[in-house]
């Protein structure tokens, strides 16, 4: 599809996406913020990856990066992006748009302001069918009402001729979805893409983006930061905190025996509809580091109701479970360690609100 | 007024805001149209009772919160509020008995004026009604950010910007109290938050309620955060309410088919239960045109004729359940009168 991968740099039996030590920093008027700070992982054809963390965990500047989205002057970067065996961190945009669309779409998060408001939904579809893929005006419009009967969408036809404006958030987020569709990308971004809808709604998109990728066999990244949402909707769950990776296993895995305990307190931090009302939840004091001057040692440290001298001193590598060589994790006294335990028992059940 | 009912209300001393038949329509252009926002509700919060009110998008949970302040003034309905009839006060006694009934909004960045240092935005209401010396303002303001968590010497000399979102919403939270009310209605107060965040706003307001003694109104469309911080809830759609109950009751045996499928909705972060449930298809439709009978009959699994036809009234359906269906989803219990 695209004239720039040539189908002999191809590489279709190794990993989808290789990201090895990736780092992203931008030049401020502070200093160097270190947004995402070497993070190395793979992905395989036709899986979903989950990235969950908090606002400022590098997790939507992670996603940007594979995919070259970020502003040329301000990001410094390093490491390396394979795609499909072939290196696409140093690409120029020019060369990015080869990619773009055919290979790797993204979603965003707020439908409105994603989408031109004055231009009809039918010409947003065919828009990149026709740039990317040469495609006639009436084949476009044609595919564009199909696209709009795959994501669900009644009535097409009609849809086509319509604003961004007459739809509703969750239309408009089909949408959002058809356009990045349409020409059959071999991964999809979705960035917090049903933070701003019903929990109705976002059920339905949720299981639609999960169905287009079983149909069309195309690998998924779903950035969030609830981990409810990856949960039900992905092979496997990458955890983000200040711009590194601290654990990546399979869902399944990392629900079963989570390890770091910024995972553990991540999801004690959900109300469960399963407990009483009036439940004491479990919060995480503090705030996320300074990514322009991050401490040493575990970025977590400081949060932590665990930490121990060694964790204020050294960074944790991130290693490999006994029980599961694909689920990984960074942090000296891990959920279910000796140390652990004696850390828990030690903790006061009763904490007072801290001044910040 | 075709209502859903009243048999929800309680006749209690204790009650500190009763809402009989709130209607509030909005006009559509000049089309002589008019959207249905909110169509014949009745509600009573006790005092010291948090109430959650919860729905989709468009459902006038938002709507109701606004003209139980009277902001904007309902069409048509009453609200008594300490045993006084909001709807018919002038505009002076109505900002005077505002002082006494607060709000806290969804964004909580936009809800602070971005030119001004915090702490004067807390002392604000403060001097524009005169309460105590300057000392003794700048006394209660500091003691009030020290409980919600904000270091008064920073809030003296930052702005808004300066702190992050859960900061700012508790900074919206300290100037909410600073004028001692007894009612507050929070709108969404944690919807814009993360959720490690998020659970500290709402320990928060635990907290506070229990020492200020406040009555709280909380409104989200998160039926797992509505429940964790409300005593009983009532479940609103398209403009009318379809079920009220104690919360645990609420989640433990929903009666209503809509509030069936917003428990179904939530994401468990569980994959083995996530990966067995299927999402409601299609959307509310407009309040413009609401649909005649049940308002949820088009996207109801268990409508008949009826429900297309006859609009259900409030019922007690097991004590302290109530709910508006001609066919809930387990049969009453017999209610000895």
């Amino acid at each position: 599809m695209s004239d720039l991968i040539q189908a002999s740099a191809r590489d279709l039996s190794g990993p989808l996406i290789e990201l090895t030590d990736v780092k992203t920093h931008f030049k401020t008027a502070r200093g160097l913020v270190r947004a995402v700070d070497g993070v190395s992982f793979t992905l395989e054809r036709g899986k979903s990856l989950g990235i969950v963390g908090e606002s400022g965990s590098g997790k939507t500047v992670l996603s940007r990066s594979i995919m070259g989205l970020l502003p040329p002057k301000a990001a410094v970067r390093h490491g390396s992006i394979k795609f499909e065996g072939r290196e696409i961190l140093g690409l120029s945009r020019s060369q990015m748009r080869g990619i773009w669309g055919s290979e790797m779409a993204m979603i965003f998060q707020d439908p409105m302001t994603s989408l031109n408001p004055v231009m009809k939904i039918g010409r947003q579809i065919a828009e990149p069918l026709r740039i990317h893929l040469n495609m006639a005006r009436s084949d476009a419009w044609a595919t564009a009402e199909r696209l709009l009967t795959d994501v669900r969408i009644p009535e097409a036809a009609r849809r086509l001729n319509q604003y961004p404006h007459e739809l509703s958030g969750g239309m408009r987020q089909r949408v959002m979805i058809a356009i990045a569709l349409a020409c059959g990308p071999t991964v999809l971004f979705a960035d917090e893409p049903t933070t701003a809808l019903d929990v109705t709604v976002q059920a339905q998109i949720l299981d639609l983006l999960g169905e287009q990728r079983r149909d069309r066999n195309m690998s998924l990244i779903l950035v969030t930061h609830d981990l409810g949402v990856v949960a039900g909707h992905t092979d496997e769950i990458a955890v983000m905190y200040g711009g590194k990776l601290v654990e990546k296993a399979p869902t399944r895995s990392l629900f079963a025996n989570m390890k770091m305990p910024y995972t553990e307190a991540l999801l004690q931090s959900i109300p469960k509809l399963t407990d009483p009302s009036h439940t004491r939840l479990s919060v995480i004091n503090g705030r996320p580091p300074d990514l322009v001057n991050p401490p040493v040692g575990c970025r977590f440290a400081a949060r932590c109701l665990y930490t121990q001298q060694r964790c204020r001193e050294e960074e944790p590598p991130l290693v490999v479970t006994p029980e599961d060589p694909e689920h990984s994790y960074a942090c000296w006294y891990p959920v279910g360690s000796p140390a652990y335990f004696e850390a828990k028992a030690r903790i006061p059940s009763n904490s007072t609100v801290e001044v910040l | 007024m075709a209502g859903t009912g009243k048999a929800h209300l309680r006749d209690s001393p204790d009650v500190l805001l009763r809402v009989d038949d709130l209607v509030v329509e909005f006009p559509v252009g000049r089309t002589g149209l008019k959207v249905h926002a909110v169509s014949g509700i009745s509600l009573d919060v006790l005092r010291g009772e948090t109430l959650g009110l919860v729905g989709e998008s468009g459902c006038g949970k938002s709507t109701t919160g606004r003209a139980i302040m009277q902001l904007p003034r309902p069409t048509s309905g009453s609200v008594l509020f300490e045993n006084k009839q909001l709807t018919e006060m002038s505009g002076d006694t109505m900002r005077e008995a505002r002082t006494r009934m607060q709000m806290i909004f969804q964004d909580p960045i936009s809800s602070l004026n971005p030119r001004r240092k915090v702490r004067d935005i807390v002392l604000e209401p403060l001097s524009i009604w005169k309460r105590g010396s300057k000392k003794e303002q700048g006394e209660r303001v500091d003691t009030l950010l020290e409980e919600v968590g904000i270091d008064p010497a920073r809030a003296a000399e930052s702005q808004p910007h300066q702190f992050s979102g859960g900061q700012c919403q508790r900074i919206s939270i300290a100037r909410s109290l600073v004028l001692d009310p007894t009612l507050i209605i929070c709108d969404e107060p944690v919807s814009a938050l993360d959720v490690s965040v998020q659970a500290q706003v709402l320990n928060l307001l635990e907290d506070l309620k229990a020492k200020h003694g406040l009555t709280l109104i909380f409104i989200a469309h998160d039926l797992a955060v509505v429940k964790n911080i409300s005593d009983r809830i009532a479940v609103m759609y398209l403009g009318k309410i379809c079920e009220v109950a104690p919360s645990d009751l609420l989640y433990a045996h929903p009666a209503h088919h809509y509030t069936s499928v917003l428990v179904d909705s939530i994401p468990v972060p569980d994959p083995e239960i996530a990966a067995t449930k299927t999402a409601i298809e299609g959307e509310p439709p407009s309040p413009v045109l609401p649909p005649p009978g049940c308002r949820f009959n088009p996207r109801c699994p268990a409508a008949q004729d009826i429900c297309r036809s006859e609009e259900p009234q409030i019922r007690e359906i097991e004590p302290e359940h109530f709910v508006a269906c001609h066919f809930p989803t387990f049969t009453p219990v017999s209610i000895s009168v």
